[in-house]
């Protein structure tokens, strides 16, 4: 019988009950009294010098109440980027200023360059209009390569637009050499891995408030993390200390890491407040999130593959252009890098493995963390360069796999890219995907196909991640510039209720129902008992956020160390209470009970207890039953699954059609299966979407042509089948307390080298030799790769 | 987007007049319209809706033709002319989505004549005529290029006239994006000889084919267009097909015609 | 500005409008309906899907004064009169339909039209009554499956082993 509670149980979301009846409350549902809007006037050229800005024209149009422009922001610092990368020689990356509104220069289509502030929306609008606005055009620096070969400069004061020339490991590069002079057979890829447009669909928003009486700020946004906005956005932008400044992230419309990063908008909405002694509102349309969310992927990399006669991996190099856009995003740097280059081994023992990484500032959107963020791109080049190297090879790519996988007795697993895996069982988990996916039953399912004059393939590839980032004095020194913990206040209430304050933040991922479910299970008592109270700096503690399926693994073991320094002081209330030694006291089933005796105490009568403390050991104990707990995990964890996807092409038209998806998973410890399976769903619906639909595609002059949902495809419900998903291969994280490494990133990083691989092997066993077709696989480009 | 004074006449003839107006622009369904002017792309002084007018909507058979008011929406045509003209009720029930399928409509569409809409391909496929508040116009003298027609300033669709043929298809390749048709072919045979429109795939919007209109006439089979194909000169390029794209796409999409016929 | 009224959830309002406020501007801003959600401007994502005289429609494509006398359904008048989740709302819950929420409105409300048009669909015609509303949480797979399941189908089988 599956649980109907607590660790393990598919508890049903309390949070859905808002959501289904319209009474969620996320930022654009909130209106301040006296609130303003603000519209930006944004620009339409990629790269210019601007000439002059007239607002006059704007400031007499009526409703309006200020037009600012970069002056206004002088003395202000720019939006500051949390991670610094040093390069081959150790020299710190090129870092420029990310001004609030654009100074001197515009960078690309989208930069704000002014911002009226108007009694209505409507209003604001038509006074943006009317902003005059002289740029004198410069040629557009948008190819990568190009960029660092010189020409234009993004930042004429930097001097080159290369940001940095990054090796990973600088000491494994002449040994990586040397071993391919002698492998077998030497496998090479070039690909591109496609730049995406996050979209989240609830677009950005952001409502600015200060409070002259109380001489404070209050920052209502839509963000994965409210307390590093203000830390980011009080200390470096605005020079605001935080006990001035609360930023609250309500409800919250999907991030996937675009909602993590500081935007300008938030530091311009947070001033102008200020500055006109009103609200201000700023809500975000989606053809302007196009141009302002910070976009994903977008690298050009060379691979190669060395292997050995039995296929036997023996080096592996790279060499990846990676774009940065025209400013550093918040966590820019570190995802082609640290996040990208530590999981060159996915599950396999390579020996050799040297990573160059080559960012690029281009009149772009700025580029950053998108679900998986370097990962995907990591497992998306290894996984495809193996599938060549097996078909080159006449090797099974099942099997080629299984050859080279990290044994399930090699834990802890030191790889030559400097991380070291704990736990895992590859083998056992391609044996769960060969099962659900019934990869037995293929040839019959081709025939089938084929009858249909359909070419139908096979792709199989498994990932590995790195979930949690952390240890904080480790990360350090890799050059961030934050902590990596988590943290969670649980207040026992003095009739027994919880409430867990989290530093991390639901946007999606069920945190009110299952955080409860861990302290339902460690206290025995129902989760109806706990709240989650999160996404509000004034009754949180400082955490980190949520990004990098970090939230139960670090934010969930800081709820587990808070709750265990909670049962460890009720046990002395119930030792009192009891007359005997809190060493004796066992708490099951929200009852302690005195080991071996009858006698017990239940939790709501402890809990009083210390809130009416009249028979209270109060010399050596404090009353009140409430802890926090900071949570900085020793290593990362590390998900890891096997993916197989089938694929139907119509050579006539080149489309594809996915038939079906299957997804074999190891997430250590399971919480609640009915989520975890939900945010397998989305990965997978997402990577489809990215390796069959989704480009952010710009033209020579750095004009996005697919700014809108008329050009940018998203996946639709037609788009994709019923996917067949399994977490039963469970290897428990080693090193946190609840054994568990992350989930929400996985289907994302495992599932576009199973599309493109499907499509490839269909297109090969339909006798089209075709290596490669960069993603989106679209009709076009299959056609275009058949028709030669 | 700019503000305008919305007005909603209950007839043709008040809606001619108000149309009569400086910068007034007739709004059907919207579903193109307003988008442009939130993108302050259109910016009307007065918008002069066409939905309130009875006389506008429903679809009826007149002898071998379907006459389809032009306010109706597709959804409406989807039902209603399941029964007399299937092809052209699989054509209106796979335009955009539900919910816009029952806000869009026929006449709305054909005034707009985008180039990779469905209705022109039906119109020009059916050999259809358009009435308009002034006058008849052929389909074949209606599309004048890209969201270009033969309408006069302030002439508003009523009707069309779809004649019945003996068999017709239609079969689209949807852009991935929009859902419009990245190439879409309507196919349809009268006694007197077969029509084909092309959508979705010429510059200047919806265009005949006329050499397969001819080997279909011989023998109303895919078969019939094996070795023809149009050229990818004069075709769109863009992000989601090149014009060679799209020329493959006429001729496979035309065959898929024939054989849903 | 102009006076509308229209029947919203049964309820009869009225509001002063522009030309160009839009029914979810109007129901949003000017009744405080903050369920239905703008999530594009151009027509495509359908977080504003709302009823209005039994047929779904997209709130940000249609203008409130085109919309006056009309009855007008919104997500906030989906629930049982107790309060409790509707049918729809009940599945979506039940199969971990919605995540972050914000297609969930105009989910609903499409699904509700769906199954009033088409009380037993089939897989293929739900995905494709679907198309017109996106999520990015879900994959879908879920919504798939509440729908069907609210239908009175079976869905214990759905991508079973």
């Amino acid at each position: 019988m599956p649980k109907d509670h607590g660790i393990g149980a598919s508890s049903k979301r309390r949070e859905d009950v808002r959501f289904l009846t319209g009474r969620g409350r996320y930022t654009d549902d909130i209106n301040l009294r006296g609130q303003t809007h603000a519209v930006f006037v944004r620009s339409q050229v990629a790269h210019g010098r601007i000439r002059s800005i007239d607002t006059a024209a704007a400031e007499a149009m009526p409703g309006v109440l200020k037009v600012f422009t970069a002056k206004d922001f002088e003395g202000k610092g720019g939006v500051p980027c949390g991670w610094q990368i040093h390069d081959r020689q150790g020299k710190p990356m090129l870092e420029p200023k990310h001004p609030i509104l654009a100074e001197g220069k515009v960078r690309y289509v989208g930069d704000a360059i002014a911002c009226v502030v108007a009694e209505t929306l409507e209003e604001a609008r038509d006074a943006a209009e009317a902003v005059e606005v002289e740029i004198e055009e410069l040629p557009a620096v948008i190819d990568m390569k190009a960029a660092v070969a010189g020409g234009a400069l993004v930042h004429d004061e930097l001097g080159s637009n290369l940001c940095y020339d990054w090796g990973f490991i600088e000491d494994n590069r002449a040994p990586t050499d040397a071993a391919f002079q002698t492998a077998h057979h030497v496998t090479t890829l070039e690909l591109v891995n496609n730049r995406l447009v996050p979209n989240a669909m609830e677009p950005r928003c952001a409502i600015g408030d200060y409070d002259f009486a109380r001489d404070d700020y209050t920052l209502y946004t839509t963000s994965q993390n409210p307390h590093v906005i203000r830390l980011l956005m009080g200390a470096f932008v605005l020079s605001i200390p935080e006990h001035k400044l609360r930023v609250v992230a309500p409800d919250v419309g999907g991030g996937f890491g675009s909602k993590i990063f500081h935007y300008v908008e938030e530091a311009f909405v947070t001033h102008a407040s200020k500055v006109v002694g009103r609200p201000v509102k700023w809500t975000c349309t989606r053809s302007e999130s196009f141009m302002t969310d910070a976009h994903g992927r977008d690298h050009v990399t060379r691979i190669e593959l060395a292997l050995d006669r039995e296929g036997r991996f023996l080096a592996l190099r790279t060499e990846t252009y990676a774009n940065m856009g025209a400013y550093l995003s918040t966590f820019a740097p570190s995802i082609p890098t640290y996040l990208h280059g530590t999981l060159m081994a996915g599950n396999y023992k390579t020996p050799l493995i040297y990573v160059n990484v080559k960012a690029v500032f281009t009149n772009t959107v700025p580029v950053d963390a998108y679900r998986g963020a370097g990962r995907p791109e990591a497992t998306f080049q290894l996984e495809r360069v193996i599938d060549k190297a097996a078909r080159e090879m006449g090797i099974d790519p099942i099997e080629i796999r299984r050859r080279n996988f990290v044994g399930a007795d090699e834990f802890p697993y030191q790889t030559p890219v400097a991380v070291q895996y704990d736990t895992g069982n590859y083998q056992a988990t391609m044996d769960r995907l060969v099962q659900i996916a019934d990869i037995a039953g293929f040839e019959a399912r081709r025939a089938e196909s084929a009858r249909k004059g359909l070419l139908r393939g096979l792709g199989v590839n498994c990932y590995i991640e790195a979930c949690g980032i952390a240890p904080s004095n480790l990360v350090g020194q890799l050059g961030a510039r934050a902590g990596l913990y988590e943290s969670a206040t649980v207040r026992v209430n003095a009739t027994g209720g919880l409430v867990v304050m989290t530093g991390s933040h639901s946007h999606g991922q069920g945190h009110e129902t299952a955080f409860p479910q861990v302290i339902s299970e460690m206290i025995g008592i129902p989760e109806s008992m706990v709240e989650v109270v999160h996404g509000d700096t004034s009754n949180t503690p400082m955490g980190m956020g949520t990004y990098g399926s970090r939230s139960l693994a670090v934010g969930g073991s800081a709820m587990v160390k808070a709750t265990n320094k909670i049962i460890a002081k009720a046990k002395k209330i119930a030792a009192h209470l009891m007359e005997a030694s809190d060493q004796d006291i066992e708490l099951k089933d929200g009852k302690f009970t005195v080991a071996g005796t009858d006698r017990s105490v239940d939790w709501g009568s402890v809990c009083l207890a210390a809130y009416v403390p009249h028979n209270y050991p109060l010399a050596e104990l404090e009353p009140g039953l409430e802890e926090t707990a900071f949570y900085d995990p020793s290593n990362f964890t590390y998900p890891a699954g096997a993916y197989a996807c089938e694929v139907e092409v119509d050579p006539e038209t080149g489309k594809v059609t996915v038939c079906s998806f299957a997804a074999a998973d190891d997430f250590g410890n399971v919480i609640n299966p009915m989520i975890v399976e939900g945010q397998v769903h989305g990965g997978i619906g997402q990577g489809i979407g990215q390796a069959m639909l989704e480009a952010a595609a710009y033209d020579g002059n750095g004009q996005l042509l697919s700014g809108s949902y008329m050009d940018y495809a998203m996946p639709r419900a037609t788009d994709v089948p019923f996917y067949k998903v399994d977490h039963s291969c469970q290897t428990p994280c080693t090193h946190n307390p609840l054994g568990v490494k992350g989930c929400g990133e996985a289907g994302a990083i495992g599932s576009p080298p199973a599309v493109v691989n499907a499509v490839i092997d269909a297109l090969n066993r339909g006798g089209h030799k075709v290596d490669h077709i960069d993603m989106p696989v679209s009709p076009v480009r299959v056609w275009q790769a058949i028709n030669g | 987007m700019h503000n305008f004074e919305f007005v909603k006449p209950s007839t043709v003839a008040e809606a001619v007049r108000a149309l009569g107006r400086e910068d007034a622009q007739a709004l059907a369904g919207g579903h193109t319209l307003l988008p442009t002017m939130k993108q302050r792309l259109a910016a009307p002084a007065v918008l002069v809706s066409l939905t309130g007018i009875p006389d506008l909507r429903g679809v009826r058979r007149e002898g071998d033709a379907l006459v389809i008011g032009a306010a109706t929406t597709h959804a409406e045509v989807a039902k209603a002319a399941a029964k007399d003209y299937p092809a052209l009720a699989r054509l209106a029930g796979g335009i955009g989505d539900p919910a816009v399928r029952n806000r869009g409509t026929i006449g709305g569409s054909l005034a707009n004549n985008d180039p990779a809409a469905c209705w022109p391909a039906g119109a020009l496929g059916s050999g259809a005529t358009i009435v308009t508040d002034r006058r008849q116009i052929a389909a074949d003298d209606f599309f004048r290029g890209l969201f270009t027609t033969a309408l006069e300033p302030a002439e508003i669709i009523t009707a069309v006239r779809l004649p019945i043929p003996a068999r017709a298809g239609y079969a689209k390749f949807e852009q991935p994006a929009s859902r419009f048709a990245l190439t879409g072919a309507f196919v349809a045979q009268f006694p007197g000889g077969v029509r084909v429109a092309i959508t979705g795939a010429g510059e200047d919007g919806v265009f005949r084919w006329a050499e397969a209109e001819r080997a279909l006439a011989a023998n109303f089979a895919a078969s019939a267009l094996d070795g023809l194909g149009v050229s990818p000169d004069g075709l769109v390029g863009d992000l989601h097909g090149t014009p060679q794209y799209r020329a493959n796409l006429v001729r496979v999409m035309t065959g898929r015609a024939v054989g849903a016929a | 500005m102009t006076k509308v009224t229209m029947t919203v959830n049964g309820r009869a309002v009225s509001g002063e409008v522009e030309g160009r406020t839009l029914l979810v501007q109007f129901l949003r801003e000017g009744l405080g309906l903050t369920g239905t959600h703008v999530g594009c401007d151009t027509s495509q994502c359908g977080a504003c899907v709302v009823h209005v005289d039994g047929k779904a429609v997209k709130s940000c494509t249609v203008f409130a004064l085109d919309a006056a006398g009309t009855e007008v359904r919104t997500i906030e008048g989906m629930a049982n009169a107790d309060g409790s989740l509707g049918p729809i709302q009940q599945a979506f819950q039940d199969n971990h339909a919605l995540q972050c929420g914000f297609c969930t409105p105009g989910m609903v409300m499409s699904s509700a039209a769906l199954l009033a048009e088409n009380p037993r669909p089939t897989e293929a015609e739900v995905r494709d009554y679907l198309e017109g509303n996106i999520c990015r949480c879900t994959g879908y797979h879920n919504i798939v499956k509440a729908v069907l399941a609210a239908s009175g189908q079976d869905v214990s089988t759905i991508a079973a082993e």
